[in-house]
């Protein structure tokens, strides 16, 4: 397996060298740069750190447990030395930031090697990495389709093997729809699980961050890395971490799994129906539950995002609208005049769905879920026929995604992979902080075959 | 609910808030407001219970 812990171990035995793994890394993402998944490559001080990776291991340190493996994140996250782009023209002019996001320096720490920063939405609105500023993503699968968004960049790096490991983030699925599309796993935690601080915010009230990866290990192993109250983040939360890499292996007994049904079986092409089925068979599951009002939950979390995004970038949409990216621009302006009855009612609703799924969870310990009703569009699709119906693409990809986080579930969009066509995710769902049995699960998935990556 | 202009209450409520939208957007912003308007419909004619909004959202 090439996933980032085999790397690690790897490197710490002495078998490959810090430096010769990031070469490699640096000369796959030079080869497929037609992807156009990176912003910026950090080659330089890359290769200096893993050459203090490769000293230490000579020296008889330790080295961390990531040591040597390479990784990038979203042009989103801040990196001493590199300006914050957050996918916008307008942030092109301020200065490189001053220090690390919390979650790139604990990565560091753990021996990781950051090789560059990567494309995305500009600032986080959308769901296809088709940015008007910064080119399109492509999808490694098929380079004619879009890799997925808002965090694109993060998950095809990920899928074309340029780095093991990626951070993105997610406001409505920005990390779960990249990873369905790319075929990798993408985690969104809990609400507040992982710290914030230096990663440019989107929604607030809706702003999460997380891994991708190739294997479930992988994403166990940076999960409980990148755990721990941070006090530059205000919604961090105080609980202790709990670390679900040792509980890997527990298996999945005593667990009660259900099906989403109702609204997360509508609206979507059969094939993404069809794998939430294959999981369930796998995991012996018939149960099906209703998430109630589901539909609504998707409008209020739209209404917040339109509100907090317009709100964020309001002074630039007065005095520079026209360097904002057309995709965003129209909604961002048009959020910016919600009025504030809708934004709190939809604030109100959120707090009425959270005690209303806190309810189903009293029953139920994991939900399983389509990720997107489609796989990746073609870049430039404006439009497509679902049940006989033309729809926009761009919206209605976070169909399934939205009501989750919406109410800050941890959710893990799982890889399956089918020969012949295109990757598709199935969203494996528990209740607040309860990562560790969807990694429980994810594990057994893996060892059945039924879930796994795929690069290209 | 009763139908109401939206170009005029994006007019107005830009105006409102000192947001100059350029003509060329003027009629793209109309429609986006007429969608999220209609979003905001789902949520707002959703009889909620007396409970309010959580000041520090804890999932």
């Amino acid at each position: 397996m090439n996933d980032a812990v085999s790397i690690a171990a790897a490197v710490r035995e002495g078998k490959i060298s810090a430096v010769e793994v990031t070469q490699a890394a640096l000369q796959r993402i030079a080869q497929r740069q037609e992807l156009n998944c990176f912003t910026a490559i950090t080659d330089e001080s890359a290769l200096h750190d893993a050459k203090r990776i490769d000293d230490a291991i000579a020296q008889g340190n330790h080295p961390g447990s990531l040591a040597g493996v390479p990784f990038a994140v979203k042009n989103l996250y801040d990196v001493a030395g590199i300006t914050t782009l957050a996918g916008a023209k307008i942030n092109a002019e301020n200065p490189p930031a001053t220090h690390d996001a919390t979650l790139v320096t604990k990565l560091k720490q753990a021996g990781a090697i950051l090789v560059g920063t990567l494309n995305m939405d500009e600032y986080a609105y959308g769901f296809v990495t088709e940015n008007a500023h910064y080119g399109a993503t492509h999808n490694p699968h098929d380079f004619n389709r879009v890799a997925g968004g808002s965090s694109g960049g993060s998950a095809a790096a990920v899928a074309a093997n340029l780095v093991p490991l990626s951070l993105g983030t997610d406001t409505n699925g920005s990390i779960r729809v990249p990873a369905a599309f790319c075929g990798i796993f993408g985690l969104k935690p809990t609400y507040g699980r992982l710290s914030r601080a230096g990663v440019a915010l989107f929604s607030s009230s809706l702003d999460h961050v997380g891994p991708f990866a190739r294997s479930v290990r992988d994403i166990a192993t940076v999960f409980d890395l990148l755990q721990g109250y941070d006090d530059r983040d205000p919604v961090c939360t105080q609980k202790s971490p709990e670390l679900c890499l040792p509980q890997l292996d527990r298996g999945i007994e005593n667990l009660r799994i259900a099906v989403a049904g109702d609204y997360f079986t509508k609206g979507a092409e059969p094939e993404a129906i069809t794998v939430v089925e294959q999981v369930a068979q796998a995991l012996d599951v018939t149960e099906y539950i209703t998430l109630p009002e589901a539909h609504r939950a998707r409008a209020a979390a739209f209404i917040i995002t339109s509100c907090e995004g317009a709100n964020l970038h309001m002074e630039k949409l007065r005095s520079r609208p026209q360097d904002f990216d057309f995709a965003t621009r129209d909604r961002f302006l048009a959020g910016a005049l919600i009025p504030s009855h809708w934004y709190i009612q939809a604030q109100r609703f959120r707090r009425w769905f959270r005690d209303r799924v806190k309810e189903v969870f009293q029953n139920i310990d994991i939900i399983l879920a389509p990720t997107t009703p489609c796989f990746a569009p073609l870049i430039g699709q404006k439009t497509m026929m679902l049940a006989g119906e033309e729809i926009l693409i761009r919206p209605h990809l976070g169909l399934f995604t939205q009501p989750l986080s919406f109410i800050g579930l941890p959710v893990l969009s799982v890889p399956i992979h089918r020969p012949g066509s295109l990757p598709l995710g199935v969203q494996l769902i528990a209740a607040p902080y309860n990562e560790a049995i969807i990694l429980r699960v994810a594990a057994v998935l893996e060892a059945k075959g039924i879930v796994s990556t795929h690069t290209s | 609910m009763e139908k109401f202009d939206v170009a005029e209450y994006v007019d107005r409520t830009a105006a409102i808030l000192d947001l100059d939208i350029n003509p060329e957007y003027r009629e793209n912003v109309i429609a986006n407001f007429e969608k999220i308007h209609a979003i905001a419909q789902l949520v707002n004619e959703f009889p909620i219970p007396d409970v309010e909004a959580l000041p520090t959202f804890e999932p």
